[in-house]
C-alpha cells in the first residue's frame, strides 16, 4: 500500500479515477412500506410538538392505525416481488415479504395493547411523566392530574420502520443501522411503565447498555468481514467466500461477532441474560409487542446473513449454531420451570422457543427457512395473546404477575382462563393449535437436513417446556381461588379485538395451517 | 503507515473498549467503553477501505458516528433518569430484577 506520503488529494484522485460514483437508483415501490411507516413517525414526532394536549391521543391513534394499514397493503401489493434496489443494498424476496406483512399485523395488535386506557384505574401502562423521579411528590400531582402521555406513539412507529429494514437489509451498513432504528426507541419504551417504575427503569439501563454492547460487536464482526471481502454486500461477500481461501481467521472472527450481535436480539444462550430482566421489568403491552416482533425480525435477518452472504461456508457456522441452539433450548426450558412471576416465565420460554426456531436455522435448507418462518408466524400471536392476558389480571398493586395470584383464576373469568390456555398448549406445541404445526415442520426440516441427534434434543426440551406450561393450566383450572387471587378487569374494545385476533389466529393455524404453510413454501428463496 | 498497523491498533481499542464495559461500574464510564468500541470498528472500516480500494468503508463510518450520536441521546436519557432515581451511576445497584 502506499505510504504516509500520499498526499489527500492524491488520494481522492485515485479513489475517483477507479470507481467513479454512480447515482444509485432506488424503486420507491419496494421500499414503500418502510417509508409510509418512517414518514408516519416524524409526522407523530410533529403531532406531539404542535397538536394541543387534548387532540394528541386521536391523532396519534389514527396515524398509527392508518400507517400500519397503509404499509400492509403496500406489502400485500408487493407480493411475489423479487428484486434488488438502492445498488444491492436492499432485497425485497418472499421471506422478508411475508415476515413485513407479519410484523405489521403484530404491530397492530401491539399497539391495541398499547392504546388500552381502561385497565389501569390511573390511565394506561405508561409513566405521566417518564422525567419525574419514582414516588415522588411531582409523580404523585402528575398521576392526580391525570397526565397521560402520547409520546410512546413516535417511538413504537420507529422501532416497527427499523424491524421492517431489518427484514430487507442486504448489506452490513443498512442492518446495522436497521438494528439501531428499531433497538434505540425499544430501550426508552422499555422504560416508561407506570407501575413499577424501579424495575421498568432498571429493565431499560440493562436492555441499553447491553444491546450497545452487543451492536458494537455486530459493527466490528461487519469491518473485519469488509476488510476480508473488501464489500459489505452480502452478495458480494459470498462471491469474495468462494473466490478467496475461506479458512482466513479474519472472515471467522467477523462471522462470530457479526452472530453475537444478531443472537443477542434472538435472545441466544449465551446472549439471553437481558431477555429476563427487560420482559418483566418493561410495561406489559411493550413486552407484549417486543418480544413477538423483535424475534421474527432479528431471525430474517440472520437468516440472510447465513444464507445469501456466508452459505459457502456452512461447515464453519453449523457446529457453531448447532451449540448454541442446543444450550438455549436446554436453559431456557430448565430455567423457565423454576420462575415464580408469569412474565419472566414467558421470558424464559421465549429463550426456548428461540432455541426450537434455531433448528430450522441450522438445517441451511430452503424446508428449514419454511418452518422458521411458520414458527415465528405463530410464535408472534401467541406471545402477544398471553401477554395481552397478562395485562388483564390485576390486583390492587397493578398486574398481578406472581403465579400465587393465578390460582383458581378460571373460578373468576372462564373466559380468560381458557384464552390463557389456549396460548400456553400452543407455546407447548399441543396439536390442534399453531405452536404444533410450527414445531413439526421445523424439525422434519432439521430430520431432513440430517440433525436428527438436535432435533431429539429439542424433543427433550419441548417435553420439558410442556411441564411448566401445563403447570400454568393446572394452577389456573384446578385449585381454588384464595384471598391472594388476582381478578380480571373487563378490557376495552382494543384490548378484546386483539385478544380475540390472537386466540383465532392461534387456533386457525392449529386447524387450516395449508395455506400458511404453502405460503411460507412459496417464499423460502432469497434474492441474491 | 501500513494499514494492518492500523486494524491491530483498531482491535487493541476495541479490546480496551469491550474489558472497559465487562469491569467498570460507572455507568458513564461503561458507556463510554461502548463508544470506544464503535470508534474501533470505525477505524477498522477506514483502513480496510484503504486497503481494498473503494469507499465503502469511509461511508460506514459516517454512517457510524450519527448512529453512535443516536445512541448517546438514548443511552444518556436513560443512565441520567436512573442516576436521577438512584443518585447513583453504578451498575451494580440497580439490582431489583434477578433469577
Amino acid at each position: 500500500m502506499n505510504s504516509a506520503s500520499t498526499s489527500v488529494p492524491a488520494l481522492v484522485g485515485r479513489f475517483a479515477s477507479e470507481t467513479p460514483f454512480e447515482l444509485p437508483v432506488i424503486d420507491y415501490r419496494l421500499i414503500l412500506p418502510i417509508l409510509i411507516i418512517l414518514g408516519a413517525g416524524v409526522v407523530s414526532v410533529l403531532i406531539e410538538a404542535f397538536a394541543p394536549r387534548r387532540a394528541r391521543r386521536p391523532l396519534q391513534l389514527v396515524l398509527v392505525f392508518v400507517s400500519l394499514i397503509a404499509a400492509f397493503i403496500a406489502v400485500i401489493d408487493l407480493a411475489k416481488t423479487q428484486a434488488l434496489t438502492a445498488a444491492g443494498s436492499i432485497a425485497v424476496d418472499g421471506p422478508a415479504l411475508v415476515m413485513q406483512g407479519t410484523l405489521l399485523i403484530l404491530s397492530l395488535l401491539g399497539a391495541m395493547l398499547m392504546a388500552e386506557r381502561t385497565l389501569d384505574p390511573s390511565g394506561d401502562a405508561f409513566a405521566p411523566r417518564a422525567s419525574a423521579l419514582p414516588g415522588s411528590e411531582d409523580e404523585k400531582q402528575f398521576a392526580a392530574r391525570g397526565y397521560l402521555q402520547t409520546e410512546v406513539w413516535s417511538l413504537f412507529l420507529f422501532a416497527v420502520g427499523g424491524m421492517l429494514l431489518f427484514t430487507v437489509a442486504n448489506d452490513l451498513l443498512i442492518m446495522f443501522v436497521a438494528l439501531e432504528v428499531m433497538s434505540l426507541p425499544l430501550y426508552l419504551l422499555a422504560g416508561l411503565a407506570r407501575r413499577r417504575r424501579l424495575l421498568s427503569q432498571e429493565a431499560a439501563m440493562k436492555y441499553f447498555i447491553l444491546g450497545a454492547f452487543s451492536s458494537a460487536f455486530f459493527l466490528y464482526g461487519a469491518a473485519l468481514i469488509y476488510g476480508y471481502a473488501g464489500s459489505i454486500d452480502l452478495p458480494a461477500i459470498a462471491d469474495a467466500l468462494s473466490a478467496k481461501p475461506s479458512e482466513s481467521s479474519l472472515m471467522l472472527i467477523g462471522l462470530g461477532m457479526l452472530l453475537v450481535g444478531l443472537l443477542f436480539k434472538i435472545g441466544a444462550v449465551p446472549f439471553h441474560q437481558w431477555t429476563p430482566d427487560v420482559y418483566q421489568g418493561a410495561p406489559t403491552p411493550v413486552t407484549g409487542f417486543m418480544a413477538a416482533t423483535v424475534k421474527i425480525a432479528a431471525f430474517v435477518a440472520l437468516f440472510r446473513v447465513l444464507y445469501v452472504g456466508f452459505g459457502g461456508v456452512r461447515w464453519d457456522w453449523e457446529p457453531m449454531l448447532w451449540i448454541v441452539a442446543i444450550l438455549t433450548m436446554l436453559v431456557g426450558s430448565i430455567i423457565a420451570v423454576t420462575q415464580t412471576d408469569i412474565k419472566r416465565m414467558l421470558a424464559y420460554s421465549s429463550i426456548a422457543q428461540a432455541g426450537f426456531i434455531l433448528v430450522g436455522v441450522v438445517a441451511a435448507s430452503p424446508e428449514g427457512l419454511a418452518g422458521a418462518m411458520f414458527y415465528l408466524v405463530t410464535y408472534g400471536f401467541t406471545t402477544i395473546g398471553a401477554f395481552a392476558v397478562i395485562m388483564l389480571v390485576r390486583d390492587g398493586n397493578g398486574e398481578a404477575t406472581h403465579l400465587s395470584s393465578w390460582a383458581g383464576l378460571a373460578k373468576r373469568s372462564p373466559l380468560v382462563a381458557t384464552l390463557f390456555a389456549i396460548f400456553m398448549l400452543s407455546l407447548a406445541g399441543i396439536p390442534l393449535t399453531g405452536g404444533f404445526i410450527g414445531k413439526f415442520s421445523v424439525f422434519t426440516a432439521g430430520i431432513a437436513a440430517g440433525d436428527t441427534s438436535l432435533v431429539l434434543v429439542a424433543v427433550v426440551a419441548s417435553i420439558i417446556a410442556a411441564f411448566f406450561y401445563v403447570r400454568v393450566i393446572v394452577l389456573m383450572f384446578f385449585s381454588e381461588p384464595n384471598d391472594q387471587t388476582a381478578v380480571v378487569v373487563i378490557p376495552s374494545v382494543f384490548t378484546t379485538v386483539a385478544l380475540a385476533a390472537a386466540a383465532t389466529i392461534t387456533v386457525v393455524l392449529g386447524v387450516v395451517p395449508q395455506p400458511l404453510l404453502e405460503l411460507v413454501a412459496h417464499a423460502d428463496v432469497f434474492v441474491r | 503507515m501500513n494499514p494492518s498497523n492500523v486494524v491491530i491498533l483498531s482491535a487493541i481499542l476495541f479490546s480496551i473498549g469491550a474489558v472497559g464495559v465487562l469491569v467498570r461500574r460507572n455507568a458513564i464510564i461503561v458507556f463510554m467503553c461502548v463508544e470506544l468500541m464503535l470508534n474501533a470498528a470505525n477505524l477498522a472500516f477506514v483502513a480496510f477501505a484503504r486497503t481494498s480500494g473503494n469507499l465503502d468503508g469511509q461511508v460506514v463510518a459516517f454512517f457510524v458516528m450519527v448512529v453512535a450520536a443516536a445512541e448517546v441521546v438514548v443511552g444518556l436519557a436513560i443512565i441520567v433518569t436512573i442516576f436521577r432515581t438512584r443518585r447513583s451511576a453504578s451498575i451494580d445497584e440497580p439490582n431489583l430484577l434477578k433469577y
